[in-house]
């Protein structure tokens, strides 16, 4: 049987407040065990939550940002459940009356197209803590550092409908998070927590299967394979005839293998009720205006303005587009290298490949974008010629000099561009070559014409010295020879 | 000396008549010799009360002193207290002593208060007796005499039993459905509950965040209203807590009362109320319109339900504040937990009285699948009825009037194989929580020897109305006044 | 109204709260009785009426992002019942 996949994601994402939702404790990372757990957070007898504007005003950032309608009057719940990393025995969250409501992420696919995610809701709540499960001799070790963290989660509605789909979604929502600055988006720390729901129907029905969960996938590359684990998973099943059980999963990247979770209260029966001890939230006009003046530019309207702008078609825009720091470097390399296609195949090619090969990201890049500007400008005006670019870029890369012009000077690297010379070196070249010459001019194919060309190329360069313009070289080819 | 008010003490204080280490000896000692007829305290701070003392002296001397410097006190054990056992009543937090005070108590140590100790409660203010306490039963001084041993009421019987033995003049309580204004009128002394959110609830103990309000006790009402100088006030650590400016309340005490509307509430003269309790209430009322205030009957026609409505959200928000004590981060713990499920599950079996598992069991009920809108949501909703019931009395009168308890104090052991018969001891007092209103206990009468209170009503953060008719009454009538024999 | 010995089982383990054998008819007995006390509540018509939550009808006040906590670890541990390196400790956890 062939079979749909349907796919709907929930995102924690942790806010990058300095401070907890509901206390003054700091969220820096990695500080010693419970050194940042407040009366507060320790749920002290007595103690109360006061909330933290600045987790409202991130999560107001984040609904403009995915075209969402705000809730203007949120409510936060307790969520009752046992659990040593809970120190209340409930986790405050918001249910029926979230801070976001329904709003859309468009996601651009790898055969070009692109499709609309609807974001069922995103609602504010607090972290857990965390269970270290080393020796103390058999017994396990709590740190609330973590605990009443701001979180966000997201939650979309099954519009994905592949891994591909799902990883998209999940790179757009993590560029995005990051661009905008309510996240660090450092996933190896926890701050983007991916769980997926998975469900499979017979091809064109339009009846949801039965869902499961999987929980707390931390890389895109585990939800990818993840996803793929649990859809021939289900498919198996099914194909067996036997039933999908709605459940929680577990998948283990490392052995590509899942298993059912022990759920968390045999049966989950939260009792959610509004918190008596937070009144509702009441968001106004002013609050979401002042929000909107801190969203930077969005990748989507990147894209928009560089397609415009620098006149790059709807890949390379999006390419240059979705991560905020390559698109500054990007502009700065325009603004310099006077030549903005040049610019972006350079950006996407040579610049990126070193990145990727030395798994750097571009902050770490050694070179900045107004030295490969300056670099791109000299391509521009044909003062070097692509290859010995790359030799410029060589150079700049390893800190042997940091300025294009001085490298070419110093390497030789200029071309020669004075037509006379170029025209007797052609000259030359093609009396040494009467039967190439002879050849080329017999064939009646301009294709195959074109491609003799390169026959000519090589001794000219070696005459040059590597150092002829070959788009001279190649002008005076063809007139000459078609004479 | 034990016999007078603050008022009076911060007099003789300051006139340097008497010592603050001299008086805190005194109170001190007479805990000692007294005490164990009450067991109105759970813990006595006997040092830490008289380096206070010294201190309060010295303050004065240096001529820093304020209305509080000096003038012991004690605080319900509710009220998490630096460096103090705090215990609410339970074994769960039989050992807990917080790192941090609450805001209350911060406050009174600011004003120069010398707190002697934590006075007895029900486990987790949960009680309309104290027969709850894990720390054993109080006695009220009233009756004893008669060989009986009687109840104080509670939740507050401790804070009510010491000022009625003359064992402090004033003491910190908490009110969630009577728990200031039953146990003042079963011991005779005079309490006040204020508006929701008048006092800052940060460091009390929770038992039911929407209703819990911190309040005062004491003999007299200009003490009430000297207490409630300290207490009330905006907290920032107190998300539900009201940003209201606060009135001295001691300003407008002899505000005369011509032309007072009184109202009585017709459901609280009701067959609950025996004929003799009626008559002490009606006698008072009678004195409030000699003072020339005009009286009427109202309706609060939804007031019936208010026992049923609290039932559900009382034990429902309770069912929740209480889950944090589960032996990880402080308080009691089980012997050798076998793994996570026998380490809560015992904990809270051993940790936790049955007054307050019956509670927690309720709650839980009232919340899970299934029941929420029928219980929880329903109630919520009658909640906000009987709010609008007294919105309603209050524009045509300007307090209402009424009995505390059906009955003055019952002997120890009478109802506490019946839940729900304990709980009808709250049916006059139970609604004020639910509206959030203020009210007061004020002593009006006795009943074959036992005080009888008059619970005075008021509208939203109106209690220098109440202190005021309050006080006005006590000028002319002095059942404050008795002592027990 | 009656409740059944199934859901005080029930809400015992929601609860987390250890109930003996010998417990359980008494508290059908006095959770029935409360019960019972609070089905006063059908009675009442709430058509139209909204649920109260809060008695006074405020809006939530939003705290500066300030961190005004500072490390009081070993306060909070002096009564903590088991920690070692900083951290609770409770019986193993199994996920």
């Amino acid at each position: 049987m062939q079979w749909d996949i349907v796919i709907g994601l929930e995102i924690h994402v942790q806010l990058a407040t300095k401070t907890k939702i509901f206390s003054g404790s700091s969220t820096a990372f990695g500080a010693e065990p419970n050194t940042q757990a407040s009366a507060v957070d320790l749920a002290m007898p007595g103690t109360l939550p006061v909330p933290n504007e600045q987790a409202f005003r991130y999560a107001v950032m984040f609904g403009l940002a995915v075209n969402a309608e705000i809730g203007r009057r949120s409510v936060f719940d307790r969520k009752n459940y046992f659990y040593p990393d809970l120190p209340k025995g409930y986790q405050t969250t918001q249910l029926d009356h979230p801070i976001v409501g329904p709003g859309f992420v468009d996601i651009d696919l790898a055969n070009g197209s692109s499709k609309r995610v609807r974001i069922h809701h995103a609602h504010l709540e607090e972290d857990a803590g965390k269970s270290l499960h080393e020796d103390f001799h058999g017994m396990t070790g709590i740190d609330l550092n973590r605990a009443g963290t701001p979180l966000i989660e997201i939650v979309t509605e099954p519009d994905m409908n592949s891994a591909e789909e799902a990883v998209a979604f999940a790179k757009k929502l993590h560029s995005l998070v990051s661009s905008i600055g309510i996240c660090d988006g450092d996933m190896s720390q926890g701050s983007l927590r991916f769980d997926v729901n998975i469900s499979l129907k017979p091809k064109g029905s339009d009846e949801l299967g039965t869902r499961t969960e999987t929980k707390n996938l931390n890389s895109f590359r585990f939800m990818e394979q993840a996803i793929a684990h649990e859809v021939e998973r289900q498919m198996d099943i099914l194909e067996d005839g036997g039933r999908i059980i709605q459940e929680t999963r577990l998948y283990n990247g490392e052995r590509d293998e899942s298993r059912s979770m022990r759920s968390k209260e045999e049966a989950n029966d939260y009792r959610y009720f509004p918190c008596p001890d937070l009144l509702p939230v009441v968001i106004d006009d002013a609050f979401i205006e002042s929000a909107r003046d801190l969203l930077p530019e969005l990748p989507d309207e990147r894209k928009a303005r560089f397609m415009e702008q620098y006149s790059l078609n709807d890949y390379d825009a999006r390419l240059l587009s979705d991560d905020a720091k390559l698109s500054a470097f990007f502009e700065a390399v325009a603004e310099h290298g006077k030549d903005a296609k040049l610019a972006a195949n350079w950006v996407l090619g040579e610049f990126s490949a070193r990145l990727n090969a030395e798994d750097k990201s571009v902050a770490q890049a050694p070179i900045s974008g107004e030295q490969l500007g300056q670099l791109v400008a000299r391509i521009a005006d044909n003062t070097v010629s692509s290859s010995g670019a790359k030799k410029v870029l060589e150079a700049l890369w390893n800190g042997d000099g940091d300025n294009a012009d001085a490298i070419i000077d110093a390497q030789g690297l200029k071309q020669v561009s004075d037509t006379g010379a170029l025209e007797a070196m052609v000259d030359e070249v093609l009396a040494g070559m009467p039967d190439q010459v002879a050849q080329y001019q017999q064939e009646a194919d301009p294709k195959k014409q074109k491609k003799m060309l390169g026959g000519f190329m090589g001794p000219l360069m070696k005459a040059s010295k590597g150092q002829g313009n070959p788009k001279l070289f190649n002008e005076i080819l063809v007139r000459k020879l078609g004479g | 000396m034990h016999n007078k008010s603050v008022a009076e003490l911060t007099r003789e204080l300051e006139s340097g008549k008497i010592s603050s280490v001299e008086l805190t000896r005194e109170f001190l000692d007479r805990i000692k010799t007294e005490d164990q007829q009450y067991n109105s305290f759970i813990t006595v701070t006997e040092d830490q009360a008289m380096a206070d003392a010294k201190s309060a002296d010295e303050q004065r001397a240096a001529g820093k002193a304020s209305v509080w410097t000096g003038v012991p006190f004690a605080h319900k054990d509710i009220f998490c207290t630096n460096g103090v056992a705090t215990t609410a009543g339970s074994k769960m937090l039989a050992n807990f002593v917080p790192p941090y005070d609450s805001t209350v108590t911060a406050n009174f140590r600011a004003a120069g208060a010398v707190c002697l100790g934590k006075t007895n409660m029900d486990e987790f203010a949960m009680g309309s007796s104290n027969e709850s306490s894990f720390f054993g039963p109080v006695t009220n001084p009233w009756g004893l005499s008669a060989g009986e041993k009687r109840v104080p009421g509670g939740s507050s019987g401790g804070s009510a039993a010491a000022i009625a033995a003359r064992l402090v003049p004033a003491a910190t309580a908490t009110d969630t459905g009577g728990s200031i204004r039953q146990p003042a009128a079963l011991c005779g002394i005079t309490g006040l509950k204020p508006t929701y959110g008048r006092v800052s609830r940060y460091g009390i103990i929770a038992f039911a965040s929407s209703l819990d309000q911190g309040g005062t006790m004491a003999r007299t009402a200009e003490d009430n209203a000297l207490m409630l100088n300290v207490m009330a006030g905006f907290d920032p650590k107190d998300s539900t807590s009201a940003n209201q400016a606060v009135p001295d309340y001691t300003a407008t005490l002899n505000e005369p009362l011509k032309g007072l509307r009184v109202g009585l509430p017709k459901e609280y003269f009701s067959d609950q109320l025996s004929p003799a309790m009626e008559q002490q209430i009606r006698n008072a009322v009678k004195e409030y319109e000699k003072l020339g205030a005009t009286v009427k009957e109202v309706s609060l026609p939804h007031a019936k339900l208010a026992i049923a409505a609290y039932y559900v959200i009382a034990p429902a928000e309770a069912s929740a504040n209480l889950s944090r004590f589960d032996g990880v981060r402080y308080g009691y713990r089980c012997e050798s937990p076998q793994d996570l499920n026998d380490l809560y599950t015992r904990t809270r079996a051993e940790g936790f009285g049955d007054e307050v598992k019956r509670r927690i069991l309720v709650g839980t009920y009232a919340l899970s699948a299934g029941y929420f809108d029928a219980y929880y949501l329903k109630a919520q909703k009658v909640r906000r009825l009987i709010q609008q019931d007294f919105i309603n009395a209050f524009k045509e009168v300007d307090v209402l009037m009424s009995p505390v308890s059906p009955s003055p104090a019952f002997v120890q052991g009478a109802n506490t194989n019946d839940p729900v018969t304990m709980y009808l001891e709250d049916i006059f007092t139970i609604a004020v929580n639910l509206a959030g209103v203020p009210a007061m206990s004020v002593p009006a009468g006795f009943v074959d020897g036992l005080p009888v209170g008059l619970q005075i009503i008021g509208n939203y953060f109106e209690e220098a109305r109440l202190l005021n008719a309050a006080h006005q009454f006590q000028q002319v009538t002095d059942w404050h006044q008795k002592l027990p024999q | 109204m009656t409740i059944s010995r199934e859901d005080i089982e029930k809400v015992a383990v929601l609860a987390r709260i250890r109930l003996d054998e010998e417990q359980i008819p008494a508290l059908e007995d006095d959770l029935g009785n409360i019960l019972s006390l609070v089905d006063q509540l059908r009675a009442a018509d709430t058509d139209n009426v909204e649920p109260l939550s809060h008695p006074l009808d405020a809006v939530q006040r939003l705290r500066a992002d300030n961190v005004t906590e500072t490390n009081q670890r070993e306060a909070f541990q002096a009564i903590a019942p088991a920690t070692e390196d900083g951290l609770y400790l409770v019986p193993r956890v199994i996920e």
